[in-house]
């Protein structure tokens, strides 16, 4: 069905044609449409899933975990804030081994409170163990969400997914949606450990080094697993609905010179000024990477690469561009922008490029 | 693309004016985005919405900076915010008021659509609502077929009157 | 009679909504508590109410906290104005979700550990700042957003929770009897120890009435017995006048319940529920009041 949503409605959408058995979820700006919309299909009968208001967001990635780990599919949205609340539980759910979904509104961090687009939230939960994608349209929201369930919940995973929407700028704005049903695209849940009152078993309880070691490395093994299992449900998904995406979205990148590369909804806006810097003459391309965990191969050789970060890591640089250093080995310009909202438009993306200084960090909007 | 930026105060209804006119073009078959920027979110603070309408799909998250069009309809919003901000030299202004006002030397429309919203007893929580009847000011001035402004209230509200105070607005107002 | 200083610590242009409760509440607490005190407040409408950098509306100084924290981060700083022998007083200012839900558990902590502080939770019985989602301060029935049916489960009993720990000091309060709220906060900074106010912040937008009814709706709510103002001296109950008032001639429920969107469409079931609870909480208060239990 062809419609017009936010991209937080959009993923609401998705998690009603999913069905999760249990949805819990703490509301926070500017992720309360999930929740909201998901309290009226449930109330509505559209949507039959036990749905939990918890009292804090720590509490609802613990629900989650309760519930995920008897066998059922669970659910929960989360911003910035109660990410980070619930960051112990996070961690939890990656070693639990458990395939929750979660969407996270990318937001900054206060003090002082800031409810604009920032990924310092996600991304300082990089090291969890979860796969985490950025979208940066309404209809990407809605098609990420019900991939995530069936990657999450593959066999060769079972890892928790996050999917990431920028914060008003992709959550609150309205663009065209095309709903589908997903028939038996994600099939029915089947954890391979299940409670099973019939054959108990002890869950998380003490161990020791060397076997905590072995988990550790089980899950590194899974993620790298993941990596195929992406591949083939997008693939899957391609075919069944007929759009396409990929560890990277790129832009006119085949014989650029220079490529910007960003993510969530500055990738798009970046595909504007590759327009705009061709037109004078550049060869210039985007390239908005989706999947940050697992980090993909990324061939950057043979050009000039800036970045953007709407992120940073202190006394360190932006998490971006010191993945790419560190994984591609290219050395950017790396470009801080974005940061609590900050605006960033086609126009300021362009003079990234046509400023730009390899090897540099430049603060936009601040003398260096 | 045709850019037009709409302001107002919380609850008056600006961000779903925005959100049924991307609607609204939708169902003309063209491409639309709405977006609310989002100050301190409180009822009677002001609020600015931004709706982007092209034929071709729309990449552009930033801001309007330079609107085709102004959508004023809360005129008092004025004494705080400098709504022809960007505004283009041929820009359009469409206001909220009773009677004619030629607002900052633009093209201006003016519509009372608080008088008619009353008129249609389309009042709530003591607010009346502006963001129906606009869509039909809106539809009179070609932005969107009146069509497609009745299919998109009847979407998103259930109450008829939405659209006899859109249908009134698309009567009132004097191109 | 009470002398209420004219001194204003709430400047004006505040981001509160028209009809807001909180800025009602606020004015007449800071006239209470003075120029000495430092306001904790946790995620809520007055995060946003004081305006923004790099200005604020309030003329004593705010420490803004996570939501969780509030309770806990007063205990801080009331260790350590103790260590410097100041006599700050220390007052946590929030909603009902940073109290009653996420903010539970360092509420609890900061009493059973008898922190020397005022907590004054304002209560518009949803998740104001985030857009009117239900808080376990929500009442049964009450339509919010994340329960568009009405809520089903009951209304967490702050008081009865907050009691539990023995404050020295306990009351509760409403924004439409500000006089009434200026003296308890005024007799609750000259106890030592953990005290709290529970104050009832009818909300327009929440509760969805005209902004300029929310001392009607404040005196509805105490009038029907639907919110009782009383306090808690070291477990001692005594029952404010407007109460007692109620408690001879109550006004029906419904004329509160009527007033307010978010109760439309409420069951016949839920009103008897908000009824029967009501009354059972005012028949113990009385008892409790008497002395008999």
């Amino acid at each position: 069905m062809l419609t017009i949503a936010t991209g937080n409605k959009a993923v609401a959408a998705a998690v009603r044609e999913i069905k999760p058995d249990v949805v819990a979820a703490y509301p926070i700006t500017p992720q309360t449409e999930i929740v909201e919309q998901i309290a009226e299909y449930v109330t509505s009968g559209e949507l039959d899933s036990r749905y939990i208001p918890v009292e804090s967001e720590h509490s609802a990635m613990a629900a989650c975990i309760g519930a995920s780990v008897t066998g059922a599919r669970s659910f929960t949205a989360t911003s910035s804030h109660g990410l980070f609340y619930m960051h112990e539980m996070v961690n939890w759910a990656a070693g639990g081994r458990l395939p929750i979904v979660m969407a996270n509104v990318n937001r900054a961090l206060g003090p002082g409170w800031n409810v604009w687009a920032e990924h310092t939230d996600s991304l300082q939960e990089r090291d969890t163990g979860w796969l985490q994608v950025y979208v940066s349209t309404v209809q990407e929201a809605y098609d990420a969400t019900l991939m995530a369930f069936r990657i999450a919940e593959h066999h060769d995973v079972l890892l928790p997914v996050m999917i990431n929407l920028d914060g008003f700028t992709l959550s609150h704005i309205m663009q065209s949606l095309e709903t589908v049903d997903p028939g038996d695209f994600v099939p029915p849940i089947n954890l391979p450990h299940a409670i099973d009152t019939a054959s108990p078993r002890g869950y998380g309880t003490l161990t020791g080094p060397n076997d905590y070691f072995r988990f550790r490395w089980d899950m590194e093994r899974s993620m790298r697993d993941s990596v195929a299992v992406i591949r083939e449900t997008e693939d899957e998904f391609a075919r069944r609905f007929g759009r396409r995406y990929g560890f990277t979205e790129n832009y006119r990148c085949e014989d650029a010179d220079v490529v910007v590369v960003s993510m969530g909804t500055l990738g798009k806006e970046a595909e504007v000024a590759v327009d705009q810097l061709r037109r004078e003459g550049m060869k210039a391309g985007a390239m908005r990477l989706r999947w940050l965990r697992p980090f993909p191969d990324l061939d950057l050789s043979d050009r000039d690469v800036v970045v953007i970060d709407r992120d940073y890591s202190f006394g360190f640089g932006g998490v971006l561009a010191q993945s790419l250093k560190a994984k591609c080995g290219v050395d950017p310009f790396s470009v801080i922008a974005g940061l609590g909202g900050q605006e960033v438009t086609y126009d300021d993306i362009a003079s990234f490029v046509r400023d730009r200084r390899i090897g540099e960090e430049h603060w936009f909007g601040v003398s260096d | 693309m045709y850019e037009i930026r709409i302001h107002s105060r919380g609850g008056q209804g600006g961000v779903t004016a925005a959100r049924l006119l991307a609607l609204a073009a939708f169902r003309d078959g063209k491409h639309a985005t709405a977006c609310p920027f989002y100050g301190a979110e409180r009822r009677g603070a002001p609020v600015v919405s931004f709706v982007r309408i092209d034929d071709h799909p729309i990449r552009v998250y930033s801001q309007i900076r330079s609107p085709d069009l102004v959508v004023v309809l809360d005129s008092s919003v004025m004494e705080t915010v400098d709504v022809l901000q960007g505004l283009k030299e041929d820009g359009t202004v469409l206001i909220n008021a009773t009677h004619g006002t030629d607002v900052g030397g633009y093209r201006t429309y003016s519509i009372d659509l608080t008088g008619i919203a009353l008129r249609e007893n389309l009042v709530v929580a003591g607010s009346p609502i502006l963001n129906t009847p606009v869509l039909g000011a809106l539809a009179k001035m070609g932005i969107v077929s009146v069509e497609s402004v009745t299919s998109a209230i009847s979407e998103m509200f259930s109450d008829e009157r939405n659209v006899k105070a859109a249908r009134a607005a698309f009567q009132e107002l004097v191109i | 009679m009470t002398e209420i200083p004219k001194e204003e610590y709430i400047l004006k242009c505040t981001s509160a909504c028209a009809g807001c409760s909180s800025s009602l509440i606020l004015r007449y607490v800071l006239k209470a508590a003075g120029e000495d005190t430092v306001l904790v407040i946790p995620a809520c409408c007055t995060s946003v109410i004081q305006g923004i950098y790099p200005n604020t509306a309030m003329n004593v100084p705010i420490y803004n906290v996570a939501f969780a924290a509030a309770a806990a981060c007063a205990s801080g700083m009331s260790e350590a104005f103790a260590k410097a022998k100041k006599k700050t007083n220390v007052i946590v200012y929030a909603g009902d979700g940073g109290t009653v839900d996420i903010g539970i558990q360092a509420l609890s902590g900061a009493f059973e550990r008898n922190t020397n502080f005022l907590y004054i939770c304002y209560d518009n019985e949803a998740y104001g700042n985030t857009g009117m989602q239900r808080s376990g301060s929500t009442p049964t029935g009450a339509r919010t957003t994340t329960t568009p049916g009405g809520k089903m489960h009951a209304k967490k009993d702050l008081a009865g929770i907050v009691a539990a720990h023995n404050p020295p000091y306990l009351a509760t309060a409403c924004s439409a009897y500000p006089k009434d709220l200026f003296s308890k906060v005024k007799k609750a900074l000259s106890i030592q120890g953990p005290k709290f106010i529970h104050v009832l912040a009818p909300c327009p937008p929440g509760w969805r009435y005209p902004s300029e009814q929310t001392i009607e709706v404040g005196k509805l709510a105490v009038k029907s017995g639907m919110w009782i103002l009383y306090e808690r001296e070291y477990g001692k109950v005594t029952i404010n006048g407007p109460s007692k008032a109620a408690m001879i001639k109550p006004i029906p429920i419904e004329d509160y319940l009527s007033v307010q969107g978010r109760f439309r469409g409420i069951t016949r079931e839920a009103v008897d529920m908000l009824k029967s609870q009501a009354e059972k909480t005012a028949k113990h208060l009385k008892l409790e009041e008497e002395g008999i239990c």
